[in-house]
């Protein structure tokens, strides 16, 4: 039923046509590049480093004591030693700290006798992702000096010890989540954006008109203009991991035939997604504005990329099993992190390919061959 | 004589297509003999484009049908187009693509083997002339060499019949002539071809043609045949303010019909010997100033306007 020749013919055309277009071309090899660099150093969801001011009334060596313990901690960079409570006002305001500890008079004299002492933490709550993580370790810091203080430096017995371990994110560093779910985000970003020109561009420049005269079959236009766009996705795949793991550290524990394999058939859902749009639309305008709120927008915000599903309103939540790049940031992560396999994929895996089969029969059911109605 | 099926490459039957509320071809039937070079020809929105669209297959028909080498564009527009070579009015090639790749598409699309390609685009250079430019973007060339290229693309495949629409449309007077060679040419080789236009200079290189005005055939035949069948005798009249003189004068009663061509108004009469004097006193009666008076044979122009007149007459008839 598809003629070789013809489906290769169309592949060559496109293949030309992209060489030679330089916005293309930016899209899809510069961009994931530039995402990649872009979110991989900016965002980050890890707390370091806050800047921190101190106002000790106290002055003591107990006091001392418990600054030490602030700043060992790693997460505390104590910025500045205010010398009064208005100054407290100003820093915070400027954003010069973003947490100041007061240490009153008596804290030292109240430690020593055994009576509760009262330490004030004042956090800029503008930020309260930032906030909240500053208060969490705060609080341990300040528990675990006060149960030192206690037992004057004996070693107890809890009743009941915790130990907490982290297994496949060791360091819980956010970019670890990031980079494998940037692969999943960047393949529908190109997919989307570059597809949903090619035939909406065609119609546009009256090229689809004379295409349609001769006999091409639905079909081999439809999947020779795909073609290329795996092509260039799979080196998207190859390049952004590579990068994620030489550049980010990013661990790689499973298997890269896999990954290959489940990414080609979500390229292929997300291309046939694309062409589906532009043979809707018929212009590049609209077939770029479809594609932004249809793809672009559901895999950047509601795939679990950006914000954990399950922090999300039901409705929404509801919405995010409809968002094909959901299941693959599953595919992705488990193969970066976790390295699983097939086994632990197997639903995932069924749905890309579904996805696969789904988008490209949408693509050629929608694609006429006939001038406008 | 009567035509056998095998003669006729392309018989369109009741061809009617609509858009919305307009009727942009309105039961158009005609038929092509094989080796003919047929016109569409009309004015701007006349249907031309829609008719050649839907004898390509790429606009299906809203009721009629037309065949083209015996196959249905209704029943199987995707055999159709195996045998015909449609060329639309808008640059339809890739602008981004150079005159060699544009060619080299087409031919894979079409399936020509690779062994003819050489030959044929040899044939084809020599026709256009654009083989020092077979490697220049298609966007680069003039308009009348992306007519040749369009053209040329649609002769690759050396296609049975031919449809072109308004290839000679913006393009200079030198490729406009190239083009009607090449036609020419492939007409000779026996290939069908129906080409459209809207100038009426170009009617008279048609073997027969369809006269089209709002979406109907108002005259077919052979151009010498619809010049002869012309009712009435011709009158050439340069005369001052040609456009008034117009008016005036259409309200005679000797006058059929009365057309300004340049600044030379032609007025149709039933004889030209018996009332002429009588149109020229009147003329002067009213005010004209007449520098020339003279019987000449109508033109195919003159048919066209009289039919359109008459085509015009009958519509606003029937609405009444």
């Amino acid at each position: 039923m598809l003629n070789r020749t013809r489906l290769l013919a169309v592949a060559r055309k496109e293949v030309i046509q992209l060489r030679r277009d330089i916005r293309s071309l930016i899209m899809a090899f510069v961009l994931p590049v530039l995402l990649l660099v872009l979110f991989g150093y900016a965002i980050s969801w890890d707390v370091q480093n806050i800047e921190t001011g101190v106002l000790d009334r106290d002055g003591s060596a107990r006091s001392r004591e418990l600054i030490d313990a602030f700043r060992s901690s790693g997460y505390f960079d104590i910025r500045k030693q205010l010398e009064d409570e208005d100054e407290i006002d100003r820093l915070l305001d400027r954003g010069g700290v973003r947490i100041v500890l007061v240490i009153p008079t008596d804290f030292s004299r109240d430690v020593g006798a055994g009576r509760p002492a009262r330490l004030q933490a004042i956090v800029d709550g503008s930020d309260a992702n930032t906030a909240t993580i500053a208060l969490g370790y705060a609080r341990a810091i300040v528990q675990s000096y006060s149960r030192n203080v206690l037992f004057q430096g004996e070693r107890v017995t809890t009743p009941i010890e915790s130990q907490t371990r982290v297994w496949y994110n060791e360091e819980l560093l956010s970019r670890n989540m990031i980079v494998p779910g940037l692969v999943a985000v960047i393949m529908m970003i190109i997919a989307a954006m570059l597809t949903s020109l090619t035939i909406a561009r065609e119609w546009e420049r009256g090229t689809m008109e004379q295409l349609a005269a001769t006999p091409v079959g639905r079909g081999e236009v439809v999947l020779g203009k795909l073609l290329p766009y795996v092509a260039i996705g799979l080196i998207d795949v190859v390049v952004v991991s590579v990068i994620g793991v030489v550049l980010f550290d990013v661990p790689f524990r499973g298997n890269a035939a896999l990954l290959m394999i489940l990414s080609t058939a979500f390229l292929i859902g997300a291309l046939g997604l694309g062409i589906f749009i532009s043979a809707v639309s018929r212009s590049q305008l609209l077939a770029t504005q479809m594609a932004m709120i249809l793809t672009f927008l559901p895999a950047f915000l509601l795939s679990g990329f950006m914000y954990a599903i399950e922090v999300m309103p039901t409705a929404l939540e509801a919405i995010t099993y409809l968002v094909p790049a959901r299941y693959f940031l599953v595919v992705t992560r488990g193969i970066f992190l976790k390295g699983v396999g097939v086994e632990v994929l197997r639903v995932q895996g069924l749905l890309m390919i579904a996805f696969a089969v789904v988008g490209l029969a949408a693509a050629i059911r929608v694609f006429k061959k006939e001038i406008a109605r | 004589m009567p035509t056998t099926d095998r003669d006729v490459a392309v018989q369109a039957d009741d061809l009617t297509r609509r858009f919305g509320p307009v009727l942009a071809v309105d039961g158009l039937s005609f038929h092509v003999k094989r080796g003919e070079l047929f016109g569409l020809v009309g004015p701007d929105g006349a249907g031309k484009t829609t008719t050649l669209r839907m004898l390509s297959g790429v606009l299906p028909p809203s009721s009629g049908d037309a065949r083209l080498g015996g196959t249905s564009v209704v029943e199987d527009p995707e055999e159709v187009k195996h045998r015909i070579a449609y060329m639309s009015q808008r640059f339809g090639l890739y602008t981004d693509l150079t005159v060699m790749e544009n060619l080299a598409f087409y031919a894979d699309l079409f399936e020509v083997p690779k062994g003819e390609r050489e030959e044929r685009l040899e044939r084809l250079f020599h026709f256009s002339n654009l083989g020092p430019f077979r490697d220049r973007l298609a966007g680069a060339l003039s308009g009348g060499m992306k007519q040749k290229l369009g053209l040329s693309c649609a002769l690759i495949h050396q296609p049975e019949i031919l449809l072109l629409d308004e290839p000679t449309f913006g393009v200079d007077p030198i490729s406009r002539r190239d083009l009607w060679l090449i036609v020419h040419d492939m007409v000779a080789e026996g290939v069908t071809a129906i080409v459209s236009t809207a100038y009426m200079d170009e009617a008279e290189r048609f073997d027969r043609l369809a006269f089209l005005h709002r979406g109907r055939v108002v005259a077919l035949g052979s151009p010498d045949d619809l010049v002869d069948a012309m009712e009435g005798e011709l009158l050439v009249i340069t005369v001052d303010r040609v456009r008034q003189a117009r008016q005036a004068v259409t309200g005679h009663a000797a006058v059929q019909l009365a057309a300004v061509f340049g600044d030379q108004l032609h007025v149709m009469v039933s004889s030209a010997q018996r009332d002429g004097p009588a149109v020229r006193s009147a003329l002067e009666d009213w005010g004209f100033t007449v520098s020339g008076f003279q019987e000449a044979e109508p033109g195919l122009e003159d048919v066209f306007i009289h039919r359109i007149a008459r085509a015009d007459a009958n519509a606003a008839e029937e609405r009444a």
